[in-house]
């Protein structure tokens, strides 16, 4: 009896393996909203795995199926490249975003990126640089500034950019660093204070992972992003044009 | 390497200690008073073991972030805050372990002879005495036993203690979100020499466990 219920299970999840036809795509945080809403309209079942891009690319390194890869830097993607994960045809880039600095909204004190070592502002969360493209921009803007090392003692990273949001929503920190696109969602709790200029241009590459098996439906999700449908949604949701 | 370590001795030390004080009392208050509520009170006492970490950790926020029930006071009143602080690791990681002192505790405290405690009374012991005096010492492997086991969950704490803690090298990162965050970059080689630590630790102790807790011959 139980060996016929573990063959049955057996039987059941290799069925289902097989009937999984759809695609995973792996996809940068601050492209969460967005993606979802362009994965409704995609021809095939589109499932979503969103984080800091450096996660997603350690992942598929490990052999993770995914069958996209759409970071928010252009060194996570050359990375990729690198190591020959990724179709280097299908790689394109998709989208631009820009970075501010932002304070929960019920901070009255005027912030900028020069006032960030004022005795009130206890804590500073940015992206841990090395997985997290926007902890990484903010890591060179605070450095082209000559203040990274200056706040050391002041950063809490962030596992990715939508946890330095709620940190900065929840009033957990006294600033942040995340994209503008990230900023528009929780109007109501977070308030932009400064604009960032970022040393390296903030854009998102997308690319179908070698060996999907899933080829073509992965080529259609790409085609997909960057129709007018794709583009529309992704404006609507604050990301510029490549 | 080391840093993490310690900062996880330290935080799982201080977790047991609060396990064990408020385990304790647990355990003493529902195998000892007969009251409307005991059935409930025992299930929210075990729920911490069965939940998810990640909604104790949210549970944690709501209490004693900067802007919770007990935490907006703390900042207002004395300009302290639990978030993002090894302070914070330790209550999150009391919180998780504590059913497992709470339920060892209960069960050995249970298996006490109350004729002896009984027999303390008549000779005029106070009932602080009568605790501390004759029911503890005879209940003692098993409130050991649940406080080892404690110690143990403490020291693998991962979900809660990074809601409430973050992930602040040198500050908060213990050796489970330490080993997170380097295969999260990719060095395989720290995860794997952090993984090996945390092994021999908790081998450490399940060992010093079973050699303390062996019935003597």
């Amino acid at each position: 009896m139980a060996k016929k219920l573990v063959g049955f299970a057996l039987a059941a999840l290799f069925v289902s393996l097989a009937h999984a036809s759809e695609i995973t795509v792996s996809a940068a945080a601050s492209l969460q909203n967005a993606f979802a809403e362009i994965g409704k309209s995609a021809g095939s079942k589109v499932s979503f795995n969103f984080g800091a891009s450096g996660q997603l690319l350690q992942q598929i390194e490990k052999g993770a199926p995914a069958d996209v890869l759409a970071t928010a830097d252009l060194d996570t993607m050359d990375k990729a490249a690198a190591q020959g994960l990724i179709l280097a045809d299908t790689r394109v880039n998709f989208a631009s975003n820009t970075l501010v600095l932002v304070v929960p909204a019920t901070r009255n004190a005027v912030t900028s990126m020069a006032t960030l070592g004022d005795a009130d502002i206890l804590r500073i969360a940015p992206g841990t640089p090395e997985s997290v493209p926007a902890g990484n921009y903010a890591k060179a803007a605070l450095e082209a500034a000559g203040k990274w090392d200056a706040l050391k003692g002041k950063y809490v990273f962030g596992q990715n950019v939508r946890q330095v949001l709620d940190y900065v929503a929840r009033g957990e920190v006294d600033a942040g660093f995340v994209y503008a696109t990230d900023a528009a969602l929780m109007k109501d709790k977070v308030r932009v204070a400064a604009t960032v200029r970022s040393p390296k241009p903030i854009l998102y590459p997308i690319a179908v992972v070698k060996g999907s098996p899933h080829e073509e439906a992965a080529r259609a999700f790409v085609s997909l992003v960057r129709s007018d449908a794709g583009r529309n949604i992704l404006a609507g949701f604050g990301f510029g044009a490549p | 390497m080391l840093v993490p370590l310690l900062l996880t001795l330290k935080v799982a030390a201080t977790a047991t200690l609060l396990a064990l004080v408020f385990g304790l009392a647990g355990a003493r208050l529902l195998s000892r008073y007969r009251f409307p509520g005991r059935d409930l009170l025992d299930a929210v006492f075990t729920l911490p073991m069965v939940m998810p970490p990640t909604v104790l950790g949210y549970y944690l926020i709501v209490l004693v972030g900067r802007r919770g029930w007990l935490g907006r006071w703390l900042w207002e009143r004395f300009g302290v805050t639990l978030m993002f602080t090894w302070e914070g690791a330790a209550i999150a990681a009391a919180v998780v372990a504590f059913p497992l002192v709470f339920k060892g505790a209960r069960a050995a405290l249970e298996s006490v002879d109350r004729q002896l405690e009984g027999a303390a009374r008549t000779l005029g012991v106070s009932e602080a005495g009568i605790f501390f005096r004759v029911t503890l010492p005879l209940a003692w492997r098993g409130v050991l036993a649940g406080t080892m086991l404690a110690f143990a969950r403490a020291t693998g704490e991962f979900g809660a203690t990074l809601m409430v803690a973050g992930n602040i090298p040198g500050r908060t990162q213990t050796l489970s979100l330490a080993v997170y965050d380097a295969v999260q970059r990719g060095e395989d080689h720290l995860a794997l020499l952090l993984v090996a630590i945390t092994s021999i630790v908790c081998i450490a102790i399940l060992v010093g466990a079973g050699k303390l807790l062996r019935p003597r011959t």
